[in-house]
């Protein structure tokens, strides 16, 4: 059930996301912010941390389940920490996400040269 | 002689005295891939870079068109050449060697054609015995510098175009060669407020038809008066309108017209979706292929209009439209 | 009635002569890549779980290894062929983001290891950033108030 869950949120997440594009021709970086910033709003609603509970990896592998976190690290960090936590929660929560893509990518570019497309 | 409002007309026409055309891999599995000069397996063309592969595209083809025609660098008086990268890098690292002086060149696609007509005025005017006019463009340095990192992930719209890889050379001269350059008409930055750098063609066709028509009306003919009109890389979507704006004009030139884009990939089989572009587009496709045509006579009077879309990631980004530009020049059989 | 301009006569002309993709074929290919790489994700995350690891860790260690497969698809040249048929069901997940950090870092290693690289890394996951921070550090911001009556 978890699979069947995962796979037609996560897809139904990607097919909304995929007419906004066709629609609106915005370029892909746009949309990758946009995601963001909508996961923080609807984590700040209340609404995302329930849905990522049901729905497992089809909620918080899209990058709007990184907005969520970056909300909910604040969040608890503002609550340990009062308003420090504002400029701590974020990267605290993000930290292995954003660490990992920078060092493997780093990584890739020391082994990896550009490829031409075919 | 200058002739209605934009047009040249010469009195002694300029010889194409030959021509050279290189190009990447995927061209050489296109149509016209028996044609070209030289290919290469390699997509770094000889390079560490894309860069540096598209300056060793222009070199060759110097090197090929002088080899052709059987001339020395210290023969031909200047270059006119360009390329779409900042500040022309390939043109200045491929050509520098020759130690020909040089006319570096930026007319976005239409940049053959700004070189065939500024090369061809040069000659006319009695400036130089020998001129080289050339352009090129390399798929994954233009992707690079307008679009994204060649590995980033994205689907291109039906829209789209796929720059070529390649570079066309021609030496001009007074004495006989392969054709003429009888005229030249030379187009204004035309603007249709379209913003998307997904659909160039739609953001050139307008100053084709523009061109096309203005070289039309100063020179007095029909479209009938040319065999071919061959606009560079306004791709599927751009042919459609520009043969309807043109008709909105009253010409009709569904039946003259053809678009190196559009001859030089076969979209179905090659992916290439609207067609090619690029100055590497209608440069080698208008030195393998058209010149060949009007060597054999096949085509005895051809209106030749690379076209340019004006743009660079700075005004994309600041949000400005890609007004488009494009020079014909009329090529005639000897 | 409104005057249209010549430009946007032009611009409507255009959107009616220009081919759009087959807009439901797009989304199924996007629900079905999409849908693919979250259940990836679930199998990783229930693997990790049944090992032990608390919801938080496991949270963490499904995204590295879901970035980590990217770059590798990526440097393999076999991401951008995913996504020309997924489209946004290959954007979407956290491989888009992973993919667009390479993408840079592969490609602009021949400007050099600062500047190339250094660099260019965040050209597009910088803005994700930037605008993921922003965003949480305002909405942060409004419910440190709120707790405060």
């Amino acid at each position: 059930m978890d699979y069947v869950k995962a796979f037609l949120i996560g897809g139904l997440i990607c097919a909304v996301v995929q007419i906004f594009m066709d629609r609106t021709k915005l370029m892909p970086g746009r949309i990758m912010v946009g995601l963001v910033c909508l996961g923080a709003i609807l984590g700040f609603a209340g609404v995302y941390q329930p849905f990522i509970d049901w729905a497992g990896c089809g909620a918080s592998v899209p990058l709007a389940g990184f907005g969520n976190t970056l909300y909910q690290g604040v969040k608890e960090a503002v609550d340990s920490d009062g308003l420090l936590g504002l400029f701590r929660g974020g990267f605290e929560a993000s930290a292995a996400g954003i660490s990992g893509a920078l060092l493997f990518g780093y990584a890739a570019s020391l082994i990896f040269d550009p490829k031409m497309k075919n | 002689m200058i002739v209605g409002k934009q047009s040249i007309q010469f009195e002694q026409a300029v010889h194409i005295i030959n021509a050279a055309g290189v190009a990447g891999k995927k061209e050489a599995e296109g149509p016209l891939g028996n044609l070209f000069d030289k290919t290469y397996e390699d997509p770094y063309i000889n390079g560490q870079t894309w860069e540096e592969g598209e300056a060793n595209l222009q070199k060759d083809a110097a090197a090929i068109v002088m080899e052709k025609a059987k001339m020395t660098p210290e023969q031909i008086r200047y270059i006119f050449s360009g390329d779409l990268l900042n500040q022309l890098i390939a043109t200045s690292f491929g050509l520098m060697d020759y130690n020909i002086p040089i006319f570096g060149l930026y007319g976005a696609c239409s940049t053959m054609g700004e070189a065939l007509s500024l090369g061809a005025m040069t000659v006319a005017g009695g400036y130089a015995e020998h001129v080289i006019a050339m352009a090129s463009s390399h798929f994954g340095s233009a992707e690079k510098t307008f679009r994204f990192p060649l590995e980033y992930g994205n689907q291109r719209p039906f829209s789209a175009t796929w720059t070529v890889t390649g570079s066309g050379a021609v030496i001009l001269g007074k004495e006989k060669g392969i054709a003429r350059i009888t005229g030249i008409t030379t187009g204004k930055i035309v603007d249709y407020g379209v913003k998307d750098s997904m659909n160039m063609g739609a953001c050139m066709a307008p100053a084709a038809a523009d061109a096309i028509y203005q070289n039309l009306m100063d020179f007095d003919v029909s479209p009938e008066a040319y065999d071919r009109i061959i606009t560079g890389d306004l791709g599927y979507v751009g042919q459609t309108i520009l043969i309807e704006l043109l008709k909105d004009k009253g010409f009709d030139i569904s039946k003259q017209h053809m678009d190196c884009g559009i001859e030089i990939f076969d979209s179905e089989r090659q992916d290439t979706h609207a067609g090619g572009s690029g100055c590497g587009c209608s440069a080698v496709t208008f030195c393998s292929y058209i010149l060949k045509q009007i060597e054999k006579k096949a085509w005895k009077k051809v209106l030749f209009l690379p076209t340019g879309a004006l743009l660079s990631t700075i005004s994309f980004n600041e949000g400005k439209s890609v007004p488009g530009v494009a020079h014909c020049v009329i090529v005639e059989c000897e | 009635m409104t005057v249209k301009t010549k430009e946007e006569k032009y611009n409507a002309y255009v959107k009616q002569v220009t081919p759009t993709t087959n807009m439901w074929l797009n989304i199924c290919k996007a629900f079905l890549v999409g849908g693919i790489i979250c259940t990836l994700g679930q199998l990783i995350t229930n693997w990790l779980k049944s090992g032990g690891l608390n919801q938080e860790d496991t949270a963490a260690w499904t995204s590295l290894a879901l970035i980590l497969l990217s770059v590798i698809l990526t440097g393999l040249n076999l991401y951008p062929k995913i996504a020309k048929f997924g489209g946004a069901g290959s954007l979407v997940p956290i491989t888009g983001f992973a993919n667009s950090v390479v993408a840079a870092a592969i490609e602009f290693k021949k400007e050099g290891w600062v500047f190339g690289v250094g660099a260019k890394i965040f050209t597009i996951a910088g803005p994700v950033i930037l605008y993921g921070i922003i965003s949480s550090w305002f909405l942060g911001l409004i419910y440190w108030i709120t707790q405060l009556f």
